[in-house]
């Protein structure tokens, strides 16, 4: 009899393990302990007995049970694990799909290379002006001390608009602008785009220049160079760039300087720059006596050409998203 | 300018190489631009006769010539080019020669017959001299002599790049001063002596316009040779200075021009008529000038005059009719001094510049006229022979050279580097300043020639820059730098291009003058702010829309075969010339499917709602309106005007059907356009309380007109809704099905919530009822 629950027992654990899903597992465990069950039958039968046989083999019936039910847990957690297992292998993604969704534009190089030099002068203290690109005779040359007929002015070709106003041909009427509605201490950058009649590979009739300027008691020739050299070394995250300060002519400045670097081809002029120059200075109602400063300015399409290597600058005004694209 | 290195050794020897005087220069303010031989590298090559030629046996064209390069024995050279023939004096290259283009001369059989060399062409030589054979020499050139010895060609040719302000270095003399004063070399040419008059003949001169011209100084030279042949020294440093030599009068004006730096002008004596009068033109007159243009004259324009009228531009251009032609025997010198103010713009307003005007507007040494004049007359003399009249000068008061203060401690803070009184003496006085000390201050007296020295600032510069830019130290500034304000209502524009570009805008950059059409098409302006001198005529008008640019960029891509382009810019645009009527925008533009072509997203096309969405990206979290707006650009019944507080900050719509079509766009982009200023401002976040209590949300649809605004009625909701209703938002439009024709349904849902208590059933119900009634009071049903 005792043989007989052991094989009752042993069939049972297979018929439990050779299921497949929750239904069959159900079915197979109402055929062993369900109303009907071969293990039912058996507790049934244990009251037939007499009682001496009733404890040894109710003994062995019930650990029998237990020893099932165990299987039948075991295999209830196998076949949920399977069927997770299952799951997780049908929902599985090729992580290798793109991604998928809206994409990002970019900034118009210029732009890079202007936010990259304006953040590094407001890391020291310059803020950023700006100011009308029709400009009056006296903003754009007068103030600049460059009076009509003054040779400098050929330097620059004029746009006239009807009226005798001109299309400024620097940003440096930004800086007369501010030094009337400021004094010292002033230190401003002030980027914009500026019209000079020239069109060519390294020409544009409308460009951008930036210019700077500081103005306060003390400022000498030697805080120009320092400032400009940071600047450039920054720009370029060169440490040891070589920087050179030329003399020059500008009417608006005076000591003047052209600032050249040196590149890998030898030097190369980058902008301008020099010490306020006293009749601007009181023609914007500062006196050159108690304060003194230096301004500067260049053309920001060359520096971004210099950036990332663009020879021809004609490419920055076509708006071409095969270029543009590039600059992510 | 440019000129000949060896001319301005004979001026002035540092002894300083080529490459040393040119950074010397560059480092000190006359920007050398660049230094070019005379020649490029060549050796072996010599001075040689032609003795005799012989028809190559086996070659037509070949000559086998028999030629001296200076030795006992002739050379036998095998010669291709048209123009051999025996007595001629050509360059000869001999075996073992380097010539330009790495080309070696061996010994070689030329069909058959052996050459000792070769005979060479300007252009074998790298000095082209536009003959098609053999560069031929003078016939009194000395056979063997090593031809770039002969020919100078070692010879460096500098371009400077002068600044206005150092007209007194547009001459040898000029350069050659500022040479002596960097170096310390001694300047080794002197005055020319005076040409004493051989003849009596004079023309009387005339100052009209005292301070526009104070110094004229005359001569007459009667019988000139004028064909004499100008003798090739001269020759070569004109060409060598880019001139080009024309005959022996205007090649001597042209050589005391570049010496001396003094334009000088020579008439034909026996065409001027009476004394020669200095003055502004008159009303109505006009003249010819050397270069066939004739012009009226501007009453602000200063002309020599005769007896009939204007016979030269002043310092800008003789007059055709005075000019020394062919012929003439004698011959008129001018050398005057004109006032820059009585020149400048002048030849610029003709459209021309010459020599002269570059110079005399400028500033030309009013100290030189006469030492030109003679040195004209010594030059004339010794190649054209003729007689010499006495120098006739009139003078009037000359330009002052007041001194000027300099105080040697304005120095110091202007420069940051304290430089001793001593050391600042000794250089304003090597650039023939002369100086007077007084305590801190000197008085400082320019010569006549530097026209540029006229305040402290003047002297600084010239300290600064003889004492060496870069040996001024790097400053340490003493200045305090104070933190830069952040307002906190401000958003910065590069915030507001970082938003688009996050939203897939490409940031393009347009021209700022457009076609006079983009400014009819894109904004109905007939009146843009127009160029007087537009580069191009599609570049004539000032833009006030962005737009144009922008679809241009688009028709750009579109020929370039993308498929999808979304472009924004932010620039001025122009609705007048003040400062306050350029006003920033900012404009986009989205053409093509929503998103890029990718999978599992389809290609519908960016609409009106999806630029909309960018719009509300731009102002969050200020919240615009919208109003449909009529606009040149866009599409009648697809624009709108947007609005902030109630003021109208730009517009937002598809392109008219008639623009895609005449720009063929295929199909509308849509464009939006806002003012930057509108959009720089923020509203700080107010917070408010976080509710603990549950919302309670209540969907309505609404059936209204289809002409009838969305935004209509959800303000007639918003009005109505009691103070515990958090938010309104339409999430459905339907049509169709159980909704009548021209009517549409809107469906809004309604959230509730109250920051003290739950709400009841009966508060919630109440407030929902308002808000039906008053939707049905303006109008609309209840969809049920």
């Amino acid at each position: 009899m005792v043989a007989n629950v052991q094989s009752i027992l042993d069939e049972g654990i297979a018929a439990l393990n050779a299921t497949s899903d929750p239904v069959e597992l159900e079915n197979a465990k109402a055929r062993y302990t369900g109303k009907e069950g071969a293990i039912t039958a058996l507790l049934k039968q244990l009251a037939t007995l007499p009682p001496e046989e009733k404890k040894t083999f109710g003994a062995t019936v019930n650990q029998a049970k237990q020893a099932f039910e165990a299987a039948l847990a075991a295999r209830r957690e196998a076949l949920a694990a399977e069927k997770l297992a299952r799951q997780l292998a049908a929902e599985a993604l090729d992580v290798t799909l793109p991604a998928r969704g809206r994409g990002t534009g970019s900034l118009h190089p210029v732009t890079l290379v202007q936010q990259r030099i304006e953040a590094l002068f407001r890391s020291v203290g310059f803020e950023v002006a700006d100011g009308p690109e029709i400009e009056t005779d006296f903003h754009n040359f007068e103030a600049l001390n460059m009076p009509k007929d003054h040779p400098a002015r050929a330097m620059q070709d004029t746009f006239y608009v009807e009226g005798g106003e001109v299309l400024r041909t620097h940003t440096s009427p930004i800086q007369v602008r501010y030094m009337l509605d400021h004094q010292p201490p002033i230190k401003i950058v002030a980027p914009g785009r500026v019209y000079r009649v020239d069109s060519d590979a390294t020409h544009s009739p409308m460009f951008h220049q930036m210019e700077g300027l500081w103005v306060e008691e003390g400022v000498s020739f030697a805080d120009l160079k320092s400032v400009v050299t940071d600047w450039l070394r920054n720009f370029f995250e060169d440490e040891t760039l070589q920087v050179r300060f030329r003399p020059s002519f500008f009417p608006f400045t005076e000591p003047s300087a052209e600032v050249d670097v040196l590149g890998q081809r030898g030097w190369l002029e980058i902008g301008g720059c020099g010490m306020v120059h006293p009749n601007v200075l009181r023609n914007v109602n500062i006196d050159p006596e108690r304060y003194t400063g230096f301004a500067f300015g260049f053309g920001l399409d060359r520096f971004a050409m210099l950036y990332y290597g663009v020879n021809d600058l004609r490419l920055f005004f076509e708006n071409d998203l095969s270029f543009l694209g590039q600059f992510k | 300018m440019k000129f000949s290195e060896h001319w301005l050794r004979t001026w002035v020897n540092p002894e300083l190489n080529s490459e040393a005087l040119a950074h010397l220069l560059t480092m000190s303010g006359l920007e050398v631009e660049e230094v070019e031989s005379a020649a490029p590298a060549f050796d072996n090559v010599f001075v040689a006769e032609v003795l005799s030629t012989t028809k190559h046996p086996d070659a037509d064209r070949l000559n086998v010539c028999s030629v001296n390069v200076g030795e006992a024995e002739p050379l036998q050279i095998v010669c291709g080019a048209p123009n051999v023939k025996p007595g001629l004096k050509v360059p000869c290259a001999r075996i073992g020669a380097n010539l330009p283009g790495d080309f070696k001369i061996k010994r070689a059989k030329v069909r058959g017959v052996e050459s000792f060399g070769m005979l060479c062409s300007g252009d074998e030589l790298g000095i082209p001299d536009g003959v098609d054979g053999l560069l031929v020499l003078p016939a009194d050139a000395p056979v063997g002599t090593p031809l770039r010895d002969y020919l100078n060609l070692d010879d460096q040719l500098f371009t400077i790049k002068l600044t206005p302000n150092r007209a007194d270095c547009l001459s040898i003399k000029g350069v050659a001063r500022e040479v002596a004063a960097l170096t310390g070399a001694v300047v080794n040419a002197g005055a020319t002596p005076p040409v004493p008059p051989q003849a009596d003949d004079r023309r009387g001169i005339h100052l009209a316009a005292g301070s526009a011209c104070p110094r004229y100084v005359g001569r007459v030279i009667r019988n000139v040779n004028q064909a004499a042949p100008t003798p090739d020294w001269m020759k070569q440093r004109l060409v060598r200075a880019g001139l080009r030599p024309i005959s022996a009068i205007v090649d001597v004006t042209n050589y005391v021009l570049l010496e001396l730096g003094q334009p000088l002008h020579a008439f034909d004596h026996g065409k001027l008529q009476g004394d020669i009068t200095v003055r502004f033109a008159r009303e109505g007159e006009r003249i010819t000038l050397l270069n066939d243009k004739e012009i009226a004259l501007d009453s602000d324009m200063l002309v020599i005059a005769d007896d009939s009228g204007p016979v030269a531009l002043a310092g800008i251009m003789g007059g055709a009719h005075s000019a020394v032609e062919a012929g003439a025997t004698d011959v008129f010198l001018e050398s005057a001094y004109f006032a820059p103010e009585a020149i400048a713009g002048r030849a610029r307003r003709l459209g021309f510049s010459s020599d002269a005007s570059h110079r005399f507007e400028r500033g030309v040494d009013f100290g030189e006229s006469r030492d030109a004049i003679e040195r004209a007359t010594r030059l004339i003399l010794d190649l054209c022979g003729g007689e010499p009249g006495p120098v006739v000068e009139a003078v009037e008061p000359l330009p002052a050279r007041p001194p000027v203060s300099l105080r040697v401690s304005r120095v110091a803070r202007v420069l940051g580097v304290a430089l001793p009184e001593a050391h600042i003496v000794s250089i304003l006085e090597r650039l023939g300043l002369v100086v007077a000390a007084d305590g801190d201050t000197l008085t400082v007296t320019p010569p006549s020639y530097r026209f540029d020295i006229q305040i402290e600032e003047d002297l600084i510069e010239e300290i600064a820059r003889v004492y060496g830019y870069d040996n001024i130290p790097v400053g340490t500034s003493i200045a305090r730098t104070p933190m830069l304000p952040q307002p906190g209502n401000a958003r910065p524009k590069a915030a507001l291009k970082h938003l688009l570009v996050a939203r897939d805008y490409q940031e393009a950059v347009n021209y700022a003058f457009v076609e006079e059409q983009w400014e009819a098409d894109f904004a109905g302006n007939g009146q843009p702010v127009k160029l007087l001198n537009p580069i191009a005529s599609q570049m004539s008008v000032m833009r006030s829309t962005l737009f144009g640019g922008l679809v241009n960029s688009l028709k750009h891509n579109i020929n370039r075969k993308q498929d999808r382009v979304r472009l924004f810019e932010m620039a001025r645009v122009f609705h007048g010339k003040g400062a306050e009527q350029q006003p920033e925008k900012i404009a986009a533009l989205a053409w093509g499917p929503r998103e890029a072509e990718q999978w599992g997203i389809g290609r519908e096309r960016v609409d009106f709602f999806d630029v909309k969405a960018d719009i509300a990206a731009l102002l969050a979290p200020r919240v615009a309106s919208f109003e449909r707006a009529d606009h040149p650009a866009l599409h009648p019944g697809r624009a709108a005007t947007v609005l902030l507080d109630g003021q109208p900050i730009g517009v937002l719509g598809e392109l008219h059907p008639k623009w895609v079509q005449a720009y063929e766009l295929i199909h509308a982009p849509v464009l939006f356009e806002l003012d930057v200023a509108a959009l720089t401002k923020v509203d700080k976040a107010r917070v408010e309380a976080v509710s603990k209590f549950q919302p309670v949300r209540r969907d309505l649809a609404l059936i209204v007109d289809e002409a009838r605004p969305a935004a209509e009625v959800q303000a007639v909701l918003q009005q109505a809704a009691a103070s515990f209703v958090t938010e309104i938002a339409l999430f459905d439009v339907y049509r169709g099905k159980g909704v009548a024709e021209e009517k549409k349904s809107l469906a809004f849902k309604v959230l509730m919530q109250d920051t003290h208590k739950t709400l009841t059933d009966e508060e919630v119900d109440a407030a929902v009822a308002k808000l039906i009634r008053q939707a049905e009071a303006a109008g609309a049903t209840l969809r049920v």
